[in-house]
């Protein structure tokens, strides 16, 4: 009989190891934590080119690591590493930085061309890119306080083709000259 | 079973120290000699390792109270010390950081003192200011060299043969080596047997010197003596980058073990018999834990690394201690600054979970790491890592290598530099 039930302890014993031993899952901020190196604690950059993801549109950060993923979207990196996550791992770090604070940046911007710039989105880019880009609704993405050579690098991709732009976009961006596309940038780069 | 069950008495007892804990404060060189209160994770190196694992824990949870024990005031970064080497740097400034934002921002207490000894089973680390006692102890020390296996070195060595393979001090003396060495001088390096700290790192400082060599001393060479069969990483890459750049510059020679040395004659011996001379000579010795990991009884069988508990970082020899970094045995994860920063984060969310006694969450990590060719083109490695039946492997069809030389990833890490190095230091 005490051998039974010392029999029956150790097997509850076992039990209990091997669950903590196969733990769940990595959770949000277990996966999320390992962009960081890159990306800046909790998502925050601090520059020059690497982008920030704090309080980006989940959705954003979503659409951009699926298209990385089948390599819809050109990168140099993002597209290795976006291929070792599922979409539901994908889904839970674009919820974890889309809820981390806003990163202000302080960067080095023409104030002339910022002001141009802001003359120019009202009529060209606020539809989408809302609240002087402080707001990413769905797929667009969070604009302001982003770094401005990585808005740059991006603008490129666009323009070359390699990066597909939505076609709503392109057609306010086509009659655009590069100098009023580089003041939209430098405006954006500049909103806190 | 017996684990938790003395996980709680551990718990009871430290509850009835917290009291004991303020009024014995003060009485050593620490003041941390005594008692922890149940909640004090001590740290050992202010690295990328032992920085994360200390500010991730505080940011986690601020009731744990996070001793860094280092040695040095500041930190120098291997990472970009072979663009300093080169020439694209001018000091090692852009490549140092101090310790205080991680005590003003995150409240971790900074300790410069030496570690000279582990007691695991009574919880405290020797220093050379005192005894600190523990509840729970990262070690993430980074790497010592098997130097005892090249006949001929001692301690001047490297006074003499730099291996400049922990940045500071020895990173400047082989730059001000090369700068003194006239043109037509030869430089030797020499690259040990694996695993050794940063896997690509010596093929990136074959090319960072081949630059200065191309551009300021131009009749000169680099003759390369790798142990190793072939380049342990990006070796199509940096062949390709070597072809297009460095022809006639770097003189590459796979299996080429030194043994032995002279320092007098400025040679060294590949197998002790064939004899290659250099005006300078970087000599990189083969590697294993640091010494304190050595000495705590923490490495394994191979008396070189530490076997761990590959979820939680937690060592195979010592309970109630981690390793993480360039010394610990991370399964796929190679000895990487990247991998260190992600080790960290992955041990500091289980050492929060253990002593909070929640389950342990499941392993996430990355490796990458950038390598310049040139100025303007460098290439990279990347992976994606997961926990299978007990071990880190990468995550399938994830990473690898960028498809060619490329100048996008030249400009990109220096931005993963600065994020990397803010990370540690705010
Ligand atoms: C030339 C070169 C280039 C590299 N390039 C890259 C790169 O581009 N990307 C990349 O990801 N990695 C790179 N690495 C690798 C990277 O430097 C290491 O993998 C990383 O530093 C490991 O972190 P760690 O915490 O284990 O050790 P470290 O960063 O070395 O930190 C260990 C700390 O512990 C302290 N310490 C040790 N013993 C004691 C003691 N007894 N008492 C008190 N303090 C102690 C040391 O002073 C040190 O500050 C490179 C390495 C080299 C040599
Ligand atoms: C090695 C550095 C590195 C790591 C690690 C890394 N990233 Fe990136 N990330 C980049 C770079 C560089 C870009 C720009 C695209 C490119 O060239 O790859 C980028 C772009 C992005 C973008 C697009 C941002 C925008 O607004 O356009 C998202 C989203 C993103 N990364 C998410 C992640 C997530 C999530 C992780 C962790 C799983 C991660 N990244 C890990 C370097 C990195
Ligand atoms: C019809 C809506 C729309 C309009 C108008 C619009 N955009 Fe966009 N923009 C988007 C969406 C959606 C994305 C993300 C699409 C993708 O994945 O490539 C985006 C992405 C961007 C990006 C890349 C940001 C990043 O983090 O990768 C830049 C830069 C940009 N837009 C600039 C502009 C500028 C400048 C204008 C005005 C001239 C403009 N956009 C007008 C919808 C719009």
């Amino acid at each position: 009989m005490k051998q039974r039930w010392s029999r029956w302890a150790l097997t509850a014993g076992a039990l209990t190891i091997s669950a903590t031993a196969f733990a769940a899952g990595p959770s949000a901020e277990m996966l999320s934590n390992a962009c960081a190196g890159c990306h800046g604690t909790h998502g925050g950059s601090a520059g020059l080119t690497m982008p920030s993801l704090a309080s980006q549109s989940k959705t954003a950060i979503v659409e951009a690591m699926k298209k990385f993923k089948s390599g819809e979207r050109p990168s140099s990196i993002m597209g290795r590493i976006a291929k070792g996550y599922s979409d539901e791992q994908i889904d839970m770090m674009g919820d974890f930085f889309s809820k981390q604070k806003f990163h202000a940046t302080s960067q080095a911007v023409d104030a002339a061309k910022a002001k141009k710039g802001a003359d120019l989105q009202e009529a060209n880019c606020s539809r989408c890119h809302l609240d002087d880009g402080k707001d990413g609704k769905d797929d667009t993405p969070v604009m302001a306080s982003q770094w401005l050579p990585y808005l740059q690098m991006q603008m490129q991709l666009y323009q070359s083709g390699a990066r597909k732009m939505p076609d709503k976009m392109a057609e306010k961006v086509k009659p655009l000259s590069k100098e009023d596309l580089d003041a939209l940038l430098h405006f954006y780069a500049s909103v806190k | 079973m017996t684990m938790q069950r003395r996980d709680f008495l551990k718990l009871v007892g430290a509850g009835a120290g917290i009291s004991a804990a303020t009024a014995l404060s003060g009485c050593a060189g620490t003041g941390l000699s005594d008692t922890t209160g149940g909640r004090r994770v001590v740290v050992i190196g202010g690295g990328y390792g032992g920085t994360i694992a200390a500010k991730y824990i505080r940011m986690m949870d601020k009731s744990i109270e996070v001793v860094l024990v280092e040695r040095n005031d500041h930190f120098v970064s291997c990472p970009f010390s072979n663009l300093y080497l080169g020439g694209i740097l001018p000091d090692l400034s852009t490549l140092t950081i101090k310790y205080d934002k991680l005590t003003t921002n995150h409240g971790v207490k900074v300790v410069q003192a030496e570690v000279t000894g582990i007691d695991a089973a009574g919880h405290v680390v020797q220093t050379s200011r005192g005894p600190i006692k523990y509840d729970r102890l990262v070690v993430s020390p980074g790497i010592g060299f098997r130097t005892e296996e090249i006949k001929g070195y001692d301690a001047k060595t490297p006074e003499i043969m730099p291996h400049a393979w922990k940045a500071g001090p020895q990173t400047l003396l082989l730059r001000k080596q090369l700068e003194a060495m006239p043109d037509g001088g030869t430089v030797v390096l020499s690259i040990p047997l694996g695993p050794f700290r940063c896997p690509p790192g010596p093929y990136e400082r074959t090319s960072m010197i081949a630059m200065y060599l191309k551009k300021h001393k131009p009749k000169s060479k680099i003759i390369v003596l790798d142990a190793n069969p072939d380049i342990v990483s990006k070796g199509k890459l940096f062949k390709k980058g070597w072809a297009k750049y460095y022809q006639g510059i770097i003189d590459y020679r796979p299996a080429k073990k030194v043994t032995e040395i002279d320092t007098g004659k400025m040679t060294v011996l590949v197998e002790g018999i064939e004899e290659v001379k250099g005006d300078v000579i970087n000599l990189i010795p083969p590697q294993r834990a640091a010494d304190i990991a050595v000495a705590a009884g923490l490495v394994g069988d191979d008396k070189r690394w530490c076997p761990v508990n590959m979820a939680t970082f937690e060592s195979a020899k010592h309970k109630d201690v981690h390793v993480i970094g360039d010394a610990s045995i991370a399964g796929a994860m190679p000895k990487s600054g990247y991998s260190a920063n992600s080790e960290a984060k992955i041990c500091a969310t289980n050492v929060v979970a253990l002593m909070n006694k929640r389950e342990i969450v499941g392993l996430s990590g990355i490796n990458t790491c950038y390598s310049y060719i040139t100025e303007k083109e460098a290439v990279s490695v990347a992976a994606v890592y997961t926990l299978q039946d007990g071990k880190i492997v990468g995550v399938k069809g994830s990473g690898g290598v960028s498809p060619d030389l490329n100048e996008a990833e030249a400009i990109f890490a220096k931005s993963w530099l600065n994020n990397i190095l803010t990370e540690m230091s705010t």
